[in-house]
């Protein structure tokens, strides 16, 4: 029988390499980068607490695409707080339980809704995918990879709510098999197709991260247009204006 | 070249806002500018015709100038193509060309930097859109950057904030240094180096004009309002675009900054050294133009030993002194520490209004119901008074002051949603007039919205790229010129001259 354990302990190994050491490398890029002149896009705040506060609506409210477009902000919402909520009922395949201190009740709070946001990314996604392939305008802007990315994302969370809904696995050894990782103690994983779809899919999410557009969500932080202080060239003395 | 014999513009909507048209491949490609003659080029240190290999110089110059901003770097990496930009932009809206759309525009860089600058452009450049610059390609580049007025109104609606601007000017600074210049700008900026100003206009003839200028307004009003010029030991050194000394209505515009500095009793005066605020150097995307242009400000301002810098009506120039001046020429530490550096001729004007150092006075405006245009630079890229959005508020509190009604035109087209006159970034040239015309279409359509719901008769604006762009493209759409008007203008008209207000 085939025991995939070993090919994926190899493999997640070289996927986190390639995520940490792409991503590593492209942030200190950015870095590195002088900003030779202040370019915040105004009104913009004049106190560095300001632009945090500004910066995390961008974030977590997606400001600027509310003001722009409202089919789309909920699209983008549905499927990124889909994969938020994903993502953090995902932590329990991942980490030893009770890790994270008190922070770990939320994990657990968190897995009844984690389903919801399995849902709510499909939604999402298939709404994002819609647009993509009607609407005359984005149709135009899209590339292949436009349409890979968001194909690969919705087979993802199609294997995952497969799983989660019609063919089970065994999931505290799937919990094994990745603490194993952690502490080189290899486990074995179960040998189930989905999963192991799951888990290449991921892979592949992984490793094309640091080379795709999925830079937007390190990138926003980068952005001079939104992370300056609006300071005029030379303030007075005083600090008026 | 756009010079068909007749211009007729897109349509007008009976509602606000302009609906996305739609897409039109190719209904733009033959807009093209006219390309800079040796001279121009050289004058400004650039290679004066294509060079030979200038391919692998364009994609030497497009590393380096990746290399020298993040912002560049990380808008180049970071969009994710959801199309939020796409509508935003007024050429896109008036001409229907799906290379105006601004993430497309974007990507006419981003395909070559993808190519020669990332792994995933290397490897699968079918897959991610990436491509070599190719001679078709560079036709896209010098036709599509010459249809971007660096407004930065895409930029408001982009999640990660992605100025396409910036991309643009980094654009037409690759092409300028593989000796394909725009002629308008480069030749402009070599004027500015030789004489001083973007018209070339000499001191002589500068000192005569303002002479002229104070005739007439001893004529009109029996006061004695000064120009100054080049006068050592003014407090105030005022900036302002060469073309207020000339075209209509600037030209009023500069009447009424006289008229509030004498009746502040301040003493002031211009420099023929630095006759100009415009700073064409932005609109090229080049830093070391930028500075050197900036750099007869401080000159001018040393020289003359001034203790304050005010700007007048100028969108771009305002954007260049509000946020680079320092950058570029400071620092400002041999002026009066009491003050800003800059200030801008509406915070003056406002905070006299506010202390009754000015009396202004509708009825000498009786009649206009007037509307404002917020321009791109000072909406989006710069700021007025204490606060976010003073750049809103003192425009029109200072118009509101001045004449006996203001109405604002539609929410989705003014403060930071403002959408630009057409003619920014560079395309104010008879050369462009078939995009300038179609890239108005938004703004007319704002303005003639409010023109037939509530009687609005003129539209202030604080840019002398605005004024004249407005004044050539409002009667192609059957508006009157002379809507046009400078807001200092109205003040103008307004102020009451004379001995203390009583
Ligand atoms: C700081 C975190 C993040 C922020 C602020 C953010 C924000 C956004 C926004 C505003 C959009 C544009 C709207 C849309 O097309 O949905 C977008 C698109 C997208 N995001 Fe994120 N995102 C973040 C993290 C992620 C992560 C971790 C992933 C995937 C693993 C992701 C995947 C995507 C994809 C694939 C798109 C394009 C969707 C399409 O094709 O229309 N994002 N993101
Ligand atoms: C190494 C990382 C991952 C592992 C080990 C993993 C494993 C699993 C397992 C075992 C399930 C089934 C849960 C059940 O039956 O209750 C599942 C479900 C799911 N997975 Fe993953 N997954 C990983 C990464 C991801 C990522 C990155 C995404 C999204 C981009 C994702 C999306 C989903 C979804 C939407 C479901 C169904 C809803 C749910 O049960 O939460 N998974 N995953
Ligand atoms: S900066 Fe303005 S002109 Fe240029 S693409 Fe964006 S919206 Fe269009
Ligand atoms: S709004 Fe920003 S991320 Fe979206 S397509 Fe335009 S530039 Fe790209």
């Amino acid at each position: 029988m085939f025991a995939p354990g070993p090919v994926f302990a190899v493999l997640y190994y070289a996927t986190a390499l390639i995520l940490v050491g792409g991503l590593g490398a492209r942030l200190l890029g950015w870095g590195r980068t002088p900003v030779p002149l202040p370019i915040p896009t105004t009104p913009a705040p004049m106190t560095r607490g300001g632009v945090v506060l500004r910066m995390a609506r961008e974030v977590t409210l997606f400001e600027s695409l509310w003001r722009s477009q409202k089919a789309l902000w909920l699209f983008a919402m549905l499927f990124h707080v889909g994969l938020l909520l994903v993502s953090l009922r995902h932590l329990r395949y991942l980490l030893p339980e009770g890790t994270l201190g008190p922070l770990w009740e939320l994990v657990v709070l968190v897995q009844p809704f984690g389903i919801y946001g399995g849902m709510a990314m499909a939604v999402g996604l298939l709404g994002l995918l819609g647009r993509r392939l009607m609407l005359p305008r984005v149709k135009a802007i899209s590339r292949g990879s436009d349409f890979l990315m968001l194909g690969l994302l919705i087979a993802i969370g199609a294997s995952g709510l497969a799983m989660k809904f019609a063919v089970h696995t065994d999931i505290v050894a799937v919990k094994a098999f990745f603490l194993g990782l952690v502490t080189f103690d290899w486990q074995p994983l179960p040998a189930d197709p989905l999963l192991l779809g799951h888990l290449l899919l991921v892979a592949l999410l992984m490793a094309v991260f640091p080379f795709s557009k999925l830079l937007h969500a390190p990138g926003v932080f980068f952005s001079p247009g939104r992370n300056q202080v609006d300071r005029r060239a030379f303030p007075a003395a005083q600090g008026r204006g | 070249m756009a010079r068909g014999p007749a211009l007729t513009p897109p349509p007008l909507s009976d509602r606000p806002e302009i609906e996305p048209p739609p897409l039109a491949p190719g209904a733009m490609a033959h807009s093209k500018p006219y390309v800079a003659q040796p001279a121009h080029n050289e004058a400004l240190g650039y290679p004066g015709e294509r060079v030979d290999d200038w391919q692998a110089k364009a994609i030497q110059a497009l590393g380096e100038l990746v290399d020298s901003s993040r912002a560049l770097k990380v808008y180049l990496d970071s969009c994710v193509k959801c199309g939020s930009c796409a509508d935003k932009c007024h050429y896109f809206l008036g001409t229907g060309d799906p290379n105006n759309m601004p993430v497309a525009r974007q990507d006419l860089v981003r395909r070559v930097y993808r190519r020669h600058f990332t792994p995933a452009g290397k490897l699968a450049p079918g897959l991610v859109g990436a491509a070599d610059l190719t001679e078709g390609l560079l036709e896209e580049w010098y036709s599509y950057f010459h249809q971007c007025s660096q407004c930065r109104r895409c930029s408001v609606f982009c999640p990660y904030g992605i100025d396409t601007a910036e991309i643009s000017m980094a654009a037409r600074e690759v092409m300028d240094r593989i000796g394909l210049g725009q002629k308008y700008c480069n030749e402009i900026l070599g004027k500015v180096h030789k004489v001083g100003n973007n018209l070339g206009l000499p001191e002589p003839a500068l000192a005569d004009t303002l002479e002229g200028l104070e005739e007439d307004i001893e004529e009109e009003t029996g006061q004695a309002v000064k120009l100054p010029l080049d006068v050592a030991g003014a407090d105030v050194l005022l900036i302002t675009p060469s073309a207020d000394f000339f075209a209509e209505p600037h030209v009023d515009g500069l009447i009424g900054y006289a008229k509030v500095f004498h009746q502040l009793g301040l003493s002031w005066t211009l420099s023929s050294h630095a006759s100009e605020a415009a700073n064409f150097a932005m609109f090229i995307g080049s830093r070391d133009q930028m500075a050197k242009v900036a750099q007869r400000i401080h000159q001018a301002a040393r020289d003359l030993g001034v203790k304050r810098l005010v700007f007048g009506e100028c969108g771009h120039a305002w954007r260049v002194a509000y946020s680079f001046l320092t950058k570029l020429a400071g620092p400002w530490d041999f002026l009066d520490p009491r003050w800003p550096v800059p200030q801008h001729i509406l915070e003056v004007t406002n905070a006299a209004i506010e202390t009754g150092g000015i009396r202004l006075d509708p009825e000498g405006n009786a009649g206009k119901v007037v509307t404002f245009h917020d321009s791109c630079n000072v909406a989006r890229a710069s700021r007025m008074g204490e606060g976010p959005g003073g750049q809103f508020t003192l425009p029109r509190a200072v118009i509101q002051a001045s004449v006996p009604r203001f109405v604002d035109m539609a929410d989705g087209t003014i403060h930071d949603r403002t959408f630009c006159c057409g003619g920014g970034g560079g395309l104010l040239t008879d050369d462009l007039m078939e995009l300038r015309m179609k890239g108005a279409l938004p703004r007319v359509n704002a303005l003639n919205h409010v023109v037939e719901t509530q009687g609005v008769t003129h539209m202030a604006a604080i840019c002398a790229i605005c004024k004249t762009q407005f004044a050539k493209v409002l009667p192609l759409y059957g508006l009157d010129m002379e809507m046009v008007q400078s807001v200092h203008g109205l003040v103008s008209q307004a102020i009451r001259l004379g001995a203390a207000p009583d």
